[in-house]
Parts: C-alpha cells; sequence; structure tokens
C-alpha cells in the first residue's frame, strides 16, 4: 500500500496546491495588489493549464502525440460563445450562462473527437501527430468559413465556402444579431469568464484526469502505452480506451477553450493555429509526460515567460526559443544528465537488487 | 462418438491430434487446431499445423531457431490472422477474433521477449491482468463511487493472492521495469493468470534462468496446473524442463509438425534428432 | 485552356513541394525526426539571395551559389549543435528542439530583416505564350519543374550507387548495424543533413520567384505542406517525396481554383488523411508490422 499511498498524496498535494494559489491570488486581487496585466492573465493561464491537462492526457498517458489540440479548442471555443450569446437574453444569470456555454464547449468538441479518433487512432506513431496536425488546420479553415446568427427563429448558420456571402445572407429578422462574421470572428462578445470560474475547471479537469489514471480504465490507457501488444493480450479492446483518452482529452480541451472564448470580446479561428498546439505540447513536455502536477505549473510558467521577458522586449522570443532549447538538450542529453545527477541527490528506491 | 461436433460443424478430431489421448477424456479440449497456416508473402510459416490439447494438459512445443514456434503462439492468439485453417478455444471458433476477443474466451500467454508494462507497479500489472474481471466502468472511476473502492479492494486482495504463487508480493510496488529479468518473466505468468484463461501459453518460460531457477519454474508450472485446473502449453529450448513435465510434445521444423508423442517417443524418434543434429551421411 | 494553366501552376508549384519534400524525407529516413526547422531554412535561403541581389548588386548565379553554402553551413550547424546531442533522446524531445529551432530562426529573421514582407526579385522573369497567348507558362515554372526532376534523379542515382548514398541508406536502415560496418553514421547525417538544407535553399529561391513576398514566417506553411507530401508519398522514399509533393501541388492548385481559395489548404489536408487511413505508409511506402 505505500505506492498508492505515495500516488495519492501527490494528488491531494497538487489539489492543494491549486486552491492556496487561487485563494492567495483572490486575497491580493482583492486587496488591490496585483496589476491590470497580471490579472488580465488570470483567465488565460487556468485555460492554458486545462489545456495543458488534457493534452497530457493524450501524449503522457495514452502516449500519442497529437499536433492538433488547438483545434479541440478551437471547437469548444466557437460553440461555447455560440451557446452564451444566443441565450443572453434567455438566460440572464451570468455564471449559469458561462456552466451552459462550457458544457457545450466540451460536448462539441468532444463529438468532433470521436468523429477525428475513430479514423486517427488506427495510425501509429508520427503519422498519427501529422493527421492531427492536418485535422488541427481543417478545423481552423472550417470554422473560418462559418457566419452565424441568431433571432428569434433561432440559430442561423452559413457555409461561406466561396467567399461570396455577407452577414446580409443570414436573413435575420429585425432584434437579431450576428455572432460569428466568417473570416472575421466572432465579434461583440459579452465577456462573462472568471477566474473563480477558471479556478473550478482547473479543479474538475485535475479531478477528472487523476481520477481516470488512478482507475480501471486508466490502467488500461497506460497499458497501450507502454505496450499495445501485451494490452491486447490481457483482453484490453484498445479502440475502446484510445478513443476514451482522446475523446476525455478534447472534452477538457473544448471546455477550457469555450472559457477562452467568452474571456475576450472577440475572436478569430486563426488564434487556434498550429502555433498554440505547439505551446500546449510545450507545456506537457516541460511538465513532464504523465505528470499533471507538472503540466499545472509549466503551463502558468510558459504563459507568464513572456511576459516576465517582456523587459527584453523584441529579443524576448528569441531568448524563449533559446531557452527551449537548452532545456531539451540538458534534460536529455546523456552527459549533462550525468553531471546534473552527481550536484542533485540521488533518488532512492528505484532499483532493486537480485 | 464426438461429442462436441455440434459445436464445430462438420470437422471430425483425428485421434493422431491429441497429444495425450487418454488426458482429459471426460472434457472437451481446450484447444483443437485444423490445417492451421500462415504465410508471409509466398512462404509458408506455419503449414498444416493439427493439434489438440486436453482440458489439464501440460504441452510442449520444440523445434530448432525459426521453426515457427512463436508464429504458432501468434496465430492462436490472434497477433497473426491465419490464412487457413481454424482454431477452436473450447469449441469456439475463433475465427475474425481480435487479439483481446480470444483472451477474453480463455487464452493468455507470455512473451519471448518479455513484454511487461513497464512504467507501472507490479500490483497494476497483475491489475491490468485482471481488467475484465473488476466491474466499474469509466464514470465510476471518476466520480469514485463506492464500487470503486470495492472492486479496487476485491482486486487488489486478488493480484496479492496470485502474486503469492511466485512469493513476489513484496515487490507489489516496484516498477515492472525495474525488477530483474527472472522476476519480470515470473511477473508476465502472473498478469496471464490474472485473465483466468483455461489455455495458457508460455513462451520460452525459462529463457535465461540458472538451473535452480529452472527447478523452481518447473514445481511452479505444475502448480499452476493444479491450482487452476488449467492446460498449458510451452516452447522452451531447455530439454529438461520440457522433458520433465510435459506429458506431449509436440516438434515443429520448418513450419510444419515432423512429430507428436510423449517425452519418451520424441527423445527415440529419429526424425526429431536429424532435425536437431543434422543428416547422419552415410557410412557414418 | 484554364484548367490547363491551373494544372501547370499546379506541377509548378508541386515541383517546389517535391524539392523540399526530398530534403525532408532524407533527414527523416536517417535521423527519424520531424524536423520543423526545415521549413524557416528555406525562408533563410530566401533572404540571402534576396540581399546577394538587392544589396550587393551581384548576379543571379552568385545569390544561388551563396544562398545553398549558407543554408549548407546552417544545416549542419543545426545538427551539429541541437540535434547530435539529442541522438539517444525521446522522439519527442527532439521533436520539441525542432521546434525551438524553427522558433530561433524565426525570430533571428524577425530581428535581422524585420516584419515587413519584402519583394522577391525572381530569378528570371518572363514567360512563354502558348495558343496566341491564351496559355501563358512563366519561365521560372518551368525551371522550377526542370530544376525539380534533376534534383530527384540525382538523388536517386546518389543513394542508390556512390558510396556515401550507400551508407546513408544503411544508416536509415539500422544505425548500429552501420557502425559496425565501419560507416561514421554522425558524419553521414551531417552529410544528410547539408545536402537536405541546400535543397531547401533552391526550394526557397523557385519559390520566392513564383510567388514574390518574403517573410520571415514564409518558410513554415510550405514546410509542413511538404512534409505532408513526403508522408503522402511513403517518408523515407524518393520517388516517393517527388510524387507527393507534385500531387499536393496539383490539388491545391485545383482545390484553390475549382472548390475555396480559403479551403485549398484544408482539402490537401483532407486527402493527406484519406491516403494515409487506405495505405498507412503513404504511396509509395512500406508498411512494416510490429514484430512480437
Amino acid at each position: 500500500m505505500r505506492k498508492l499511498k505515495t500516488t495519492t498524496k501527490i494528488d491531494f498535494a497538487t489539489y492543494i496546491g491549486v486552491i492556496i494559489a487561487f485563494v492567495v491570488i483572490t486575497v491580493l486581487m482583492n486587496g488591490g495588489m496585483l496589476t491590470r496585466s497580471f490579472s488580465g492573465m488570470l483567465v488565460p493561464i487556468c485555460c492554458s493549464i486545462v489545456m495543458a491537462v488534457s493534452l497530457n492526457l493524450t501524449v503522457g498517458i495514452l502516449g500519442e502525440l497529437s499536433l492538433g489540440h488547438a483545434g479541440f479548442v478551437s471547437v469548444g471555443a466557437f460553440s461555447g460563445v455560440i451557446a452564451s450569446q444566443s441565450l443572453v437574453n434567455a438566460v440572464e444569470s451570468e455564471p449559469v450562462r458561462l456552466l451552459i456555454a462550457i458544457v457545450v464547449g466540451a460536448i462539441c468538441a468532444a463529438i468532433a473527437g470521436i468523429l477525428i479518433g475513430i479514423p486517427v487512432l488506427r495510425l501509429r506513431g508520427d503519422y498519427l501527430a501529422i493527421v492531427t496536425l492536418a485535422f488541427g488546420e481543417i478545423i481552423k479553415d472550417l470554422i473560418n468559413c462559418l457566419i452565424v446568427g441568431v433571432d428569434s427563429k433561432g440559430l442561423h448558420v452559413l457555409f461561406n465556402a466561396k467567399g461570396t456571402l455577407t452577414v446580409q445572407d443570414l436573413n435575420l429578422k429585425e432584434g437579431g444579431s450576428v455572432i460569428i462574421k466568417g473570416a472575421q470572428g466572432a465579434t461583440g462578445i459579452k465577456t462573462i469568464s472568471t477566474f473563480t470560474a477558471g479556478f473550478i475547471l482547473v479543479m474538475v479537469a485535475l479531478i477528472v484526469v487523476l481520477n481516470l489514471t488512478r482507475s480501471r480504465s486508466g490502467r488500461a490507457i497506460m497499458a497501450l502505452r507502454d505496450n499495445r501488444i501485451a494490452a491486447e493480450s490481457v483482453g484490453i479492446n484498445v479502440t475502446k480506451y484510445k478513443l476514451m483518452a482522446f475523446v476525455t482529452s478534447a472534452a477538457l480541451a473544448g471546455a477550457a477553450g469555450a472559457l477562452y472564448g467568452l474571456n475576450y470580446s472577440s475572436l478569430v479561428s486563426s488564434t487556434f493555429n498550429f502555433n498554440m498546439s505547439i505551446e500546449i505540447l510545450l507545456m506537457v513536455v516541460f511538465g513532464g509526460l504523465g505528470n499533471i502536477w507538472g503540466s499545472v505549473i509549466a503551463a502558468a510558467a510558459i504563459k507568464l515567460l513572456p511576459e516576465m521577458l517582456r523587459a527584453l522586449a523584441d529579443y524576448r522570443m528569441l531568448i524563449y526559443a533559446i531557452i527551449l532549447i537548452l532545456v531539451m538538450i540538458a534534460i536529455n542529453n546523456p552527459t549533462i544528465k550525468g553531471l546534473l545527477g552527481k550536484i542533485l541527490p540521488k533518488k532512492k528506491g528505484d532499483e532493486i537488487d537480485g | 462418438m464426438d461429442r462436441f461436433a455440434h459445436k464445430r460443424g462438420k470437422l471430425v478430431p483425428l485421434p493422431s491430434d491429441s497429444l495425450v489421448p487418454e488426458r482429459d477424456l471426460n472434457s472437451a479440449p481446450v484447444l483443437e487446431t485444423r490445417h492451421l497456416g500462415i504465410e508471409f508473402g509466398g512462404l509458408k510459416a506455419v503449414d498444416d499445423f493439427n493439434l489438440t490439447i486436453g482440458k489439464t494438459e501440460i504441452a510442449g512445443l520444440i523445434g530448432p531457431n525459426g521453426a515457427g514456434k512463436t508464429t504458432v503462439f501468434n496465430l492462436l492468439t490472434k497477433v497473426y490472422q491465419p490464412t487457413k485453417g481454424t482454431i477452436l478455444i473450447n469449441g469456439t471458433d475463433t475465427h475474425g477474433m481480435s487479439t483481446a476477443h480470444v483472451n477474453r474466451i480463455g487464452v493468455a500467454r507470455t512473451f519471448q521477449n518479455i513484454r511487461l508494462f513497464n512504467n507501472l507497479t507490479v500490483e497494476e500489472n497483475v491489475k491490468l491482468g485482471l481488467h475484465n474481471h473488476i466491474k466499474y466502468g469509466m464514470a465510476g472511476g471518476i466520480l469514485r463511487l463506492p464500487n470503486y473502492w470495492k472492486q479496487e479492494k476485491i482486486a487488489h486482495d486478488k493480484a496479492m493472492e496470485l502474486l503469492s504463487i511466485f512469493d513476489m508480493e513484496h515487490l507489489a510496488n516496484h516498477k515492472a521495469g525495474s525488477l530483474p529479468y527472472g522476476a519480470q518473466r515470473r511477473l508476465e505468468i502472473v498478469r496471464a493468470l490474472g485473465t483466468n484463461p483455461s489455455l495458457l501459453l508460455l513462451d520460452e518460460p525459462a529463457a535465461g534462468m540458472n538451473p535452480s531457477e529452472t527447478v523452481d519454474l518447473m514445481e511452479n508450472i505444475i502448480k499452476i496446473r493444479d491450482t487452476f485446473q488449467i492446460a498449458i502449453m510451452l516452447i522452451e529450448h531447455d530439454m529438461n524442463l520440457v522433458m520433465g513435465i510435459c506429458e506431449g510434445i509436440c516438434v515443429l521444423n520448418f513450419g510444419k509438425v515432423i512429430a507428436k508423442g510423449s517425452p519418451e517417443d520424441i527423445q527415440s524418434n529419429p526424425v526429431v534428432i536429424e532435425a536437431y543434429l543434422g543428416k547422419k551421411k552415410e557410412g557414418e | 485552356m484554364e484548367f490547363l494553366s491551373y494544372l501547370i501552376s499546379g506541377i509548378s508549384l508541386g515541383s517546389v513541394y517535391a524539392i523540399i519534400a526530398l530534403g525532408y524525407t532524407m533527414v527523416y529516413g536517417i535521423a527519424k525526426m520531424l524536423n520543423f526547422a526545415h521549413g524557416d531554412v528555406i525562408m533563410v535561403g530566401g533572404y540571402v539571395s534576396l540581399l546577394t541581389m538587392t544589396s550587393l548588386g551581384l548576379p543571379v548565379w552568385v545569390a544561388i551559389l551563396l544562398a545553398m553554402v549558407v543554408c549548407t553551413i546552417l544545416g549542419i550547424l543545426i545538427e551539429g549543435l541541437a540535434y547530435k546531442p539529442l541522438r539517444s533522446a525521446p522522439s519527442l524531445a527532439v521533436l520539441i528542439t525542432a521546434i525551438g529551432v524553427s522558433y530561433f530562426l524565426q525570430n533571428s529573421a524577425l530581428l535581422i530583416w524585420g516584419a515587413n514582407p519584402q519583394v522577391y526579385t525572381p530569378v528570371i522573369e518572363g514567360a512563354v505564350k502558348l495558343f496566341d497567348g491564351q496559355l501563358s507558362i512563366t519561365y521560372i515554372s518551368i525551371l522550377t519543374v526542370v530544376v525539380c526532376v534533376v534534383i530527384m534523379i540525382a538523388l536517386t542515382i546518389f543513394t542508390s550507387k556512390s558510396k556515401m548514398g550507400k551508407a546513408m541508406r544503411a544508416c536509415s536502415e539500422d544505425k548500429a548495424a552501420a557502425q559496425l560496418m565501419g560507416i561514421n553514421v554522425n558524419k553521414t547525417i551531417s552529410l544528410t543533413f547539408a545536402i537536405g538544407s541546400a535543397l531547401a535553399s533552391v526550394a526557397g529561391i523557385l519559390l520566392c520567384s513564383s510567388y514574390p513576398t518574403l517573410m520571415p514566417t514564409t518558410g513554415s506553411m510550405p514546410g509542413i505542406k511538404a512534409f505532408t507530401a513526403a508522408v503522402f508519398g511513403g517518408i523515407g522514399s524518393i520517388p516517393g517525396a517527388f510524387l507527393g509533393g507534385i500531387l499536393l501541388g496539383i490539388i491545391e492548385s485545383l482545390a484553390k481554383a475549382y472548390i475555396s481559395t480559403q479551403l485549398a489548404n484544408s482539402v490537401v489536408f483532407a486527402v493527406l488523411i484519406i491516403v494515409l487511413l487506405v495505405r498507412p505508409a503513404g504511396l509509395l511506402g512500406k508498411y512494416v508490422p510490429e514484430k512480437v
């Protein structure tokens, strides 16, 4: 039972760490001790944490490289915005509307996850990676063609593939409003995301992913990562568990997307491009594959790092790139690892004799 | 009189396919293969493989390197889909089944090059063997409903019980990948037993073990058969082990069965000797 | 006639993709890594040749030569400094490093040359007019196709006949065995990066001559698409990269003309997905099942 207790301890430490951070930041914010730019980053940081934790489920725990996570975030963001904007009059309470938007975002992203997962998860390794990249780009382009409006008769959706349609083609009735204007994206969004909502979403994501990993299903997912053939030989249904991890990951990303979308008054689909997928992947890799609390810290750090480097102005992205390369080499090169190993204290109990 | 013909369609077992005809006369055979074969790009890796194994039989599959022994295991567990023939497990035709499905109807195996879940603990590895016998779903796991705790407790106790076969309980919380070689081989057997098989396939279980470990292993294989009342089929190069515990032996060479029978028969069979030692020249 | 002109521009664009994809496929074959920085080498090639022609006022052939030399050195440096220390690291670590290198190149270009798009002077101008001027084919597209075919043939001969080429193939098959046979694996990998980067610079010059704007991010999308082309044709295969590149160019050009400008990239990616689902190792790749 010793090891079981260790993982439980880590899980609780993660929850408590997040709760403490939330309490401290809330107190500081109420005391007016936070800068405006920092408070403005709180919701995006929460979104990034959820995105990173959810991607870690696919990359770290299932062991399949996905380069299109931003696609799911995008689906969640736009469906969440559509849900929230079309319910502005029907549901007055902002928290309730936000909750509905997040649930809608999660469901839509989960559906996208199923549609993409079924064909994609048959592929392996780099082929899977390139196809997720392709899907991410396709989602971005498709959303770019959407024109959506709402009026008393309900939602109106146009698909502007040729680029010839305009908002007028929606034929909205008097009092209707346009939600998404094609390539211009969504504008006039009522920003209803709050830091508290972000904190709750982070906690939900953590509970879902951590509890899943410690359960029967999570074990099956990790077994597929460690040795697919052996997993099959003990009767584990490969497609079922791959899809379970992939879709859960997509749904959480969608929820994060909805929160993200409702934090800004305007939103364009090109935000959710390949670079965003890569940024989320960086958070996962820096935090450690399969290491959930690592993702939480790395996500927050990577979001804050460019801000901290702001003083360096134009050089910050360059320095960011150099840090990235150096860190990757430092943690993966055997020689440097050996040097670090001599300096840092050794971990006990990893090896057993005879 | 074939009592199981109704389950098998037109197939009629040939007495000669049974390695130990007198064993388990009153129960259905665990495994029957009929004209089993697979081709890889025209090369017949296994051809016309017929074998019947009784309910609690220990059978050996031997042959020189590259004879197709592991391929037979891969066919039985559907890692490869056969291009010819039929496999019946407890009378059920496994045609078109996946590896996972074949496991669920009673075939478990170990691998020649050990395949454990290296980043998971020993206990988790065994619990994965028990996977299809733990009854709660994804939601139950995430929400940690009462059933989760109950089922995990049962699984833990069962895992410890299985580990006790090889006195490995104290290793339960170690990473499987950090175990020494012999313990890894034993853990693979425990994990396979967790799936509650009726046929256990062991691919070179004694590889890399020293003579005293091999003797322990032989005792344990017999103990497993007696405790779980299952059939065991093993591929092994250690002839002391094969001749010591197998009741029937099947010899493969170039994908074909060249001899079948009791250990005594096999030891004195000239065809087998030739396959292993090469043909004697005239006058030698 | 309209169709023909779209087809020709597709083949010309596809030839650029093919040249980049050839470099990509060789690097992937030997280093087993998705080199996301490959596309940015194209951009560097573009800037170097542009500056040689405009700022230094040197002739075109000097510009091409200089771009190739700079990119070759750049390729060797990237490999030696960033990828070589990670030879035994997990592939994800190498991938992230490649992305780091890509960011580095893009942001360096941003600092040196600025974010504003620059107008590129095509290496040759003018066009042949056919059918009473109804169909016009630019010299640059003819040149692109010719260069691509020449490179493909040269690479095929190089890898099948020359000693270094055979060493490359040996390394991509099994590095340990190649080392035991006395092949200098590190040198071979460096050489592969050098060739790949030289090809990227050529592709950069041809790409910018056809689509004459140049920005620090110019290389990233062609880079991703060329990789798609390499996967499409079967990664690791030289004829596969050629075929994949040309087909991708044609699909993109026709999709732009007849389906939708905005969705042209999506159509390309959708075709890739369909091909991979039907043939998991690409058009000309060999599928190797896992050994049990």
